[in-house]
């Protein structure tokens, strides 16, 4: 079975982290998600820093910039998984933009993901029409998952189609925003998060995007399978340099 | 062979809509509707009364007497920089501010790298009425103040573009991100034929003007409706996708882009994006940009703010593959001397952006009988700042 399958089957309340690869130093990425798995997080984004992410706000542009400087490279953030793998056996997920995907290689990108024990992607700019006519029979030959996004304005349709065509979960993106902007959720979201659960869709959700704190992943929690959380945990890290100190503070702060 | 792309906004394997699901929504109510409205009868009449009475088209195709001497050659130029604001960028903030209207947008926002688009985006906002945003990358602020207190004086907020290298790649990445914010009453207002379909055909459908009245304006001065070469500066190429657009399938017509080289292709301080780029995806396209091998998008460098940026539009990248479009460099250097040659014999001080344009009539053969047109996309007054200390 797959991890996340396994994950959703048994887990309630699942804390996705959203972790920059080589920030903020080009070494901590593994040490940061052991000690994430150590204070009870279920799931772990790998952000694959890219110059220019147009889905991601400032914290988590700024995290990139500095993981670019410091030097990280795919084939490192492979070697970093690689690693983590020895110990970590929850799912974990590589989150990026398709450009990068193109220039290691399409093909051979998906295969050394799976190599390394990588069990899903995220790939914001990767089109649905473009994952159906090129990658959804790879990834299915890999048994990988590609989450897709749905947002507020994605309409009933599509959000079926989309659910049809995803695998591991939905990423519910939980208002107009990129992410890290917004700090409380409003009754309009609410009722949206409601809407979709009347899809009865066949996927397990997670919500993303302004999720921040407990009181909103605790909110995010009554409505889905769990949340994600991203620029608030790039931020805690950038707050000093006791790295483990930090995880363990932010992580027992939200559950 | 079909230039003028498809329904899904590719040509060949370049442009498409590579954009995430937050701005599945906008583009696909543009795309929607773009053709229908720029397609109707009231639209039409009203691009064309303020085309000809706001901006003052037609623009003149100049046969440029002693210049042509110079090069012992027929050089018309197409005279761009005679519109209102001062350049082509003002044929399509026109054409989008009606598209806006229609579709019922009360707020417009814009990206601008030397501030030209931003300056006739803000203009086509007071004319209308509606508020206006402008994202403009903090260095290019600095180094552009005219356009940007013209920008403040037609009533819009210019908004520093921080991220990055603060230039206009990270203006048009901060121009998405207000438009994934702001999806319901907000249109984003492109300025070349770059960006998600339908963007780069919308553009070039409102360029095409450029070459539209080149057909009649040939023919009266030529007896022939076609010239033997166009020759037009490419950044992100909307400039050279009018002048070039009814020409596509007349290969009786040498379309030339040019580049800027900057200090040179080899020095790696360059905007030369079909020299040194490669195949990817570049604010929600598919095209050919300056990147390095992780797929990080590289900075860009040239004298011009105008043709500084690391892609250029689908449209270009198709030429460029199939060879209907010949792509030639220009450096810093030649531009500069380009400036001050037309200046001097013509009496016309073209805007950096052109005179690259106008530096590769030095690199091609062209023969006493041949008629080229070189499309004089915008004038200099901007780059005064540039000249002068070229002169000291």
């Amino acid at each position: 079975m797959k991890r996340t399958e396994e994950l959703f089957r048994t887990k309630k309340n699942i804390l996705n982290i959203y972790v920059t690869a080589g920030f903020p130093k080009l070494n901590d990425t593994v040490p940061i998600v052991q000690e994430l798995v150590k204070n009870g997080v279920s799931m772990i984004e790998i952000g694959m820093p890219f110059s220019d992410p147009l889905a991601d706000g400032p914290t988590i542009q700024h995290s990139s910039e500095v993981a670019i400087e410091n030097g990280i490279t795919l084939a490192l953030i492979f070697k970093q998984i690689e690693e983590i793998r020895k110990t970590v056996t929850i799912p974990i997920l590589m989150m990026g933009y398709y450009n990068q995907i193109l220039q290691y290689g399409d093909k051979a990108f998906f295969e050394k993901a799976k190599a390394v024990g990588v069990d899903g992607f995220i790939i914001p700019d990767l089109p649905l029409a473009i994952y159906q006519e090129k990658y959804k029979q790879i990834l299915q030959h890999l048994d990988l998952d590609f989450i897709f996004l749905i947002t507020p304005q994605t309409t009933d349709d599509r959000i079926r189609l989309i659910d049809n065509e995803s695998s591991g979960f939905l990423y519910i993106v939980s208002s107009f925003a990129i992410t890290g902007s917004k700090s409380d959720i409003q009754q309009n979201q609410l009722d949206y998060f409601e809407h979709i659960n009347k899809l009865n869709l066949k996927n397990p959700k997670l919500i993303g995007f302004g999720i921040s704190n407990k009181k909103t992943f605790d909110t995010a929690c009554k409505h889905a399978e769990g949340a994600i959380i991203g620029s608030a945990f790039i931020k805690a890290l950038s707050k000093n340099n006791d790295l483990e100190g930090s995880v363990k503070a932010f992580v027992q702060s939200v559950i | 062979m079909n230039y003028k792309g498809n329904e899904q906004g590719f040509y060949g394997e370049f442009g498409g809509a590579f954009i995430p699901e937050m701005l599945y929504h906008n583009t696909n109510e543009l795309k929607e509707n773009y053709l229908q409205i720029i397609n109707s009868k009231v639209f039409k009449k009203e691009f064309k009364d303020l085309l000809k009475e706001y901006v003052g088209r037609p623009t003149p195709l100049y046969y440029a007497k002693r210049l042509s001497k110079k090069y012992n050659t027929n050089i018309f130029l197409k005279r761009e920089d005679l519109n209102h604001t001062g350049a082509h960028k003002i044929n399509n903030t026109i054409g989008q501010i009606l598209v806006a209207k229609q579709m019922g947008k009360q707020r417009i926002i814009a990206e601008t790298g030397a501030g030209q688009h931003g300056v006739a985006t803000a203009t086509v906002c007071a004319l209308m009425g509606l508020e206006c945003i402008v994202y403009m990358g903090e260095v290019d602020i600095k180094r552009q103040a005219p356009n940007v207190a013209r920008m403040k004086m037609l009533g819009a907020e210019v908004r520093p573009a921080i991220s990055g290298s603060k230039t206009l790649k990270d203006a048009t990445n901060e121009a998405i991100r207000d438009w994934i914010a702001n999806p319901v009453d907000t249109y984003y207002l492109i300025g070349s034929v770059v960006g998600p379909h339908p963007y780069p055909d919308m553009v070039a459908r409102f360029q095409s003007i450029i070459s539209k009245e080149m057909l009649s304006q040939l023919q009266e001065k030529t007896g022939r409706d076609y010239p033997d070469k166009i020759i037009a500066c490419v950044g992100g190429g909307s400039n050279a996708a009018g002048a070039f657009y009814h020409y596509l399938d007349n290969t009786k017509v040498e379309l030339i882009a040019v580049e800027a080289d900057g200090l040179g292709v080899a020095t790696g301080k360059t905007a030369a994006t079909t020299q040194v780029g490669s195949e990817g995806i570049i604010h929600g396209s598919k095209t050919l940009l300056m990147q390095n091998s992780e797929g990080q998008i590289t900075e860009p460098y040239s004298i011009s703010a105008g043709l500084d940026y690391p892609g250029v539009g689908p449209l270009h990248a198709h030429l460029f593959k199939t060879g209907r479009g010949k792509f030639i460099g220009a450096t810093d250097k030649e531009a500069l001397d380009a400036a001050f040659e037309l200046t001097l014999l013509e009496g016309i001080i073209p805007a950096l952006e052109s005179a690259h344009a106008l530096a590769v009539l030095k690199k091609i053969t062209c023969k006493p009988d041949e008629n080229i047109v070189v499309n004089l996309s915008g004038r200099g007054d901007k780059d005064m700042e540039t000249y002068i200390n070229r002169m000291d």
